[in-house]
């Protein structure tokens, strides 16, 4: 091939191609090559300082001992080593003194978010919204009462309110009746709010009993609100037809908050008061 | 017959291609360029323009009060340029710096090609002095290639230690002088010999210093020929009418070497004697009688060249001079100025830029609001029959001290704000936080969303500080 080369003195590889493209063999620029060469050297110097080898069960450690959990760790420490401060500060205080201190409180609202999300949202929602079946947590209506005590004592110990099903002592109509009345805002305006005793738990002006947990009828805010199959005048007269908690009837609602006293810290409780209390209804 | 015609046509243009490749010659850094350097009226303006690198040496050694006149001081996201401190916030004027100044870079490249690389580039810069400190200590080109070829002894080895050590010097005093801007200069040298300096200043200045020692050492035309993106941007950038040092074809051609006894009268050549000066003094070893190509940086250099030489032989001076192609090529009269628009266009961005810079300077807001509406809930209904929503308020303070503030709101009818005598402190440079509560009545609401604006306000020096910023208050469907 060598011998009828078109392009003597050229340094390619005897492969022509329409006349004239023909195929070099240049060598690669020298700055390539120091490339190529350093980048070889580098891997191996990082081999030997760096985990990197698969050798038998675990791969090689590096002379220079670097690991990744090592560097997540110390990551771990300098947060923790910032928190400290306020952490130690939090475990000698009641609650109501972190809210009373206006940079523990910003700290707990900036921190406690974490811990509310992994405990409160799934049934409060991200931002105390609520849900379907679970109380509003940023509004000022409050079944237990909304003092910071409250609040912690609710975390801690959980709350389990009853309402006895009234399917069986009133008629549908005198159900009607009263889930008006207290659509409107008034419950007294229905006779049969004294009669039939609904002020023993709800109080003489329907506004409810924070020792009992039971509702405020008057404000306009629901424990149970609408839904997408029952509208609000729906959802009234179930929750006095069937109750809540009320196990004798098989449709009752169902409302527990759970106890939180032996999952989270107490610090953790308190954090989670303060967070609560903070966003916006608390008293 | 035919096929011999054939043959004939195809062996020409075997020929035209053969001839084409002779001249392509793409410097690939297999050698090193030893260019020739030469006086000249083209080699002091390149001084002076390499002077202002002086700025980046000495600057920031200069004090405004009681701190460097110009430090960016990335830990503490503060930008001091003489009086003005520029936070963050205030970015966006960096935008419209950078737009100003690749917009500087298009317009010089259209009137007069790569002034930038010619001139002003610190790769251009930097390598100069390298090559002429190599002049001074290793001698002229043909010394050095012989030093270069030449076998090891002790004066090559005393020449090239002494050479290197000096290139390493400037490096590190680059890298220092570069980290300089960025880190008070008084404390970073003290930081440095007492070895206190934090790792990114001593890695920042490991890199600065190879980077310089390898690009103006070694790489040197490589790095415009390869690296650099500039210098292929710049390249697109330059048209027929854009003047740019280039050989008078028509003046030089056919190039001859100047005959022993001829006299100027009987001369047949052109002006161009072919003694290959220009090529000698290119710092990127290209022949500008090939016309413009990507190795050519603008620099000049061939022009003190050819002057030099056609003052020696008595012919008049310019045969290579900065013109345009038009002008050189078509014989076309220069376009002139108001006749090229793109020109115009980029002045147009680049004043645009400026307007915007000296109104970001002039109004920076002492104190600056920002409102995150809180989205879960959007609104909350209220026991008294209220609608509440949840604000989160930044008041950003650029001043230097803390300034007590206070928040009011206007808005919607019957509008309450939750603590609205509550004072907060505003700690300077930085950003504080605070929760808002807004109340509006239900009844009085008269739409889903309405504007509310939020105002801050504070004493600072005797003066009344205020920033304001809208927002929207949500409410139920109607």
């Amino acid at each position: 091939m060598a011998d009828n080369n078109p392009f003597p003195g050229e340094n390619n590889t005897g492969h022509i191609w329409d006349d004239n493209l023909r195929e070099l063999s240049n060598p690669p620029p020298r700055w390539w090559m120091i490339a190529f060469w350093a980048s070889i050297i580098w891997f191996i110097v990082y081999g030997v300082l760096y985990p990197m080898w698969p050798v038998g069960q675990e791969p090689t450690k590096g002379i220079l001992g670097w690991s990744q959990m090592d560097e997540y760790k110390a990551g771990v420490d300098e947060v923790e080593a910032v928190r400290a401060e306020f952490e130690t500060q939090i475990k000698g205080m009641t609650a109501k003194e972190i809210l009373a201190a206006p940079g523990l409180s910003q700290y707990t609202v900036a921190s406690a978010k974490v811990l509310f999300g992994d405990n409160c949202a799934p049934c409060h929602g991200g931002g105390g919204q609520g849900g379907p079946g679970y109380p509003v947590l940023v509004d000022d209506d409050w079944l237990y009462g909304g003092t910071i005590e409250n609040i912690q004592q609710t975390v801690s110990m959980g709350r389990k309110g009853i309402m006895t099903a009234h399917g069986k002592i009133l008629s549908d109509t005198e159900i009607e009746g009263m889930a008006n009345a207290i659509l409107a805002g008034d419950p007294m305006s229905d006779p049969n709010f004294t009669q039939k005793g609904c002020i023993a738990c709800h109080g003489m002006d329907g506004k409810g009993m924070a020792v009992l947990g039971s509702a405020n009828l008057t404000d306009g805010i629901y424990r149970f609100g609408p839904t997408e199959s029952e509208s609000q005048l729906e959802s009234i007269k179930n929750t006095i037809k069937y109750g809540v908690n009320d196990v004798t009837d098989p449709m009752t609602r169902e409302a527990v908050m759970p106890a939180f006293g032996g999952r989270l810290s107490e610090d953790d409780i308190k954090k989670l008061a303060v967070y609560v209390h903070k966003f916006g209804g608390g008293q | 017959m035919s096929g011999n015609e054939n043959a004939a046509s195809k062996q020409s243009v075997m020929d035209d291609l053969y001839a084409e490749s002779a001249h392509l010659h793409i410097n690939t850094g297999e050698e090193t360029i030893h260019a020739k350097r030469m006086g000249g009226y083209w080699r002091n303006i390149k001084w002076l323009s390499a002077a202002t690198w002086i700025i980046f040496f000495i600057g920031p050694y200069f004090q405004w009060g009681e701190r460097q006149a110009v430090l960016f001081d990335i830990p503490n996201r503060q930008f001091h340029i003489l009086g003005v401190t520029i936070l963050p916030q205030d970015f966006w004027m960096l935008s419209l710096t950078l737009l100003f100044l690749a917009l500087l870079l298009a317009v010089a490249t259209a009137l007069a090609g790569r002034v930038y690389c010619g001139f002003f580039c610190f790769q251009t810069v930097w390598t100069d002095v390298f090559t002429w400190l190599e002049e001074k200590l290793e001698g002229k080109p043909a010394k050095r290639r012989k030093l270069d070829k030449s076998s090891l002894n002790l004066t090559k080895v005393r020449t090239k230690v002494t050479k290197h050590l000096i290139w390493l010097v400037i490096s590190v005093l680059t890298g220092i002088s570069f980290v300089a801007w960025f880190y008070d200069v008084f404390d970073l040298w003290r930081d440095l010999f007492t070895l206190q300096a934090s790792t990114v200043a001593y890695g920042t200045i490991a890199l600065f210093t190879a980077g310089t020692y390898v690009l103006a050492g070694y790489m040197r035309e490589q790095a415009c020929f390869w690296l650099c993106p500039y210098a292929r941007i710049q390249g697109v950038m330059i048209d027929k009418t854009t003047v740019v040092p280039s050989y008078d074809f028509h003046r030089g051609e056919p190039r001859g070497r100047i005959k022993k006894g001829q006299s100027e009268e009987e001369r047949t050549t052109g002006d161009c004697i072919d003694c290959k000066q220009c090529i000698a003094v290119c710092p990127t070893g290209v022949d500008i009688r090939h016309g413009q190509q990507e190795g050519c940086i603008m620099c000049a250099l061939c022009i003190d060249a050819c002057d030099e030489v056609m003052v020696k032989i008595d012919r008049p001076k310019g045969l290579i001079r900065y013109e345009s192609y038009d002008s050189l090529e078509a014989n076309k009269k220069p376009q002139p100025l108001y006749k090229r628009p793109r020109v115009w266009v980029y002045i147009a961005i680049m004043s645009l830029a400026l307007v915007g810079i000296a109104y970001g300077l002039t109004s920076l807001a002492p104190l600056e609001l920002k409102a995150i509406h809180e989205r879960q809930p959007l609104f909350v209904l209220q026991s008294d029959g209220s609608i509440q929503n949840k604000y989160t308020l930044k008041v950003l303070n650029k001043m230097t001290m803390d300034i007590a503030v206070t928040i009011s709101a206007k808005g919607p009818e019957g509008l309450v704000m939750v603590d609205e005598d509550l004072v907060t402190t505003a700690r300077h440079g930085k950003v504080t936080p605070r929760t808002v509560f807004i109340r509006v009545p239900k009844p009085l609401l008269t739409a889903e969303t309405a504007p509310i604006t939020f105002t801050v306000r504070g004493e600072y020096d005797n003066e009344m500080l205020e920033g304001s910023r809208e927002s929207v208050f949500i409410g139920p469907k109607l």
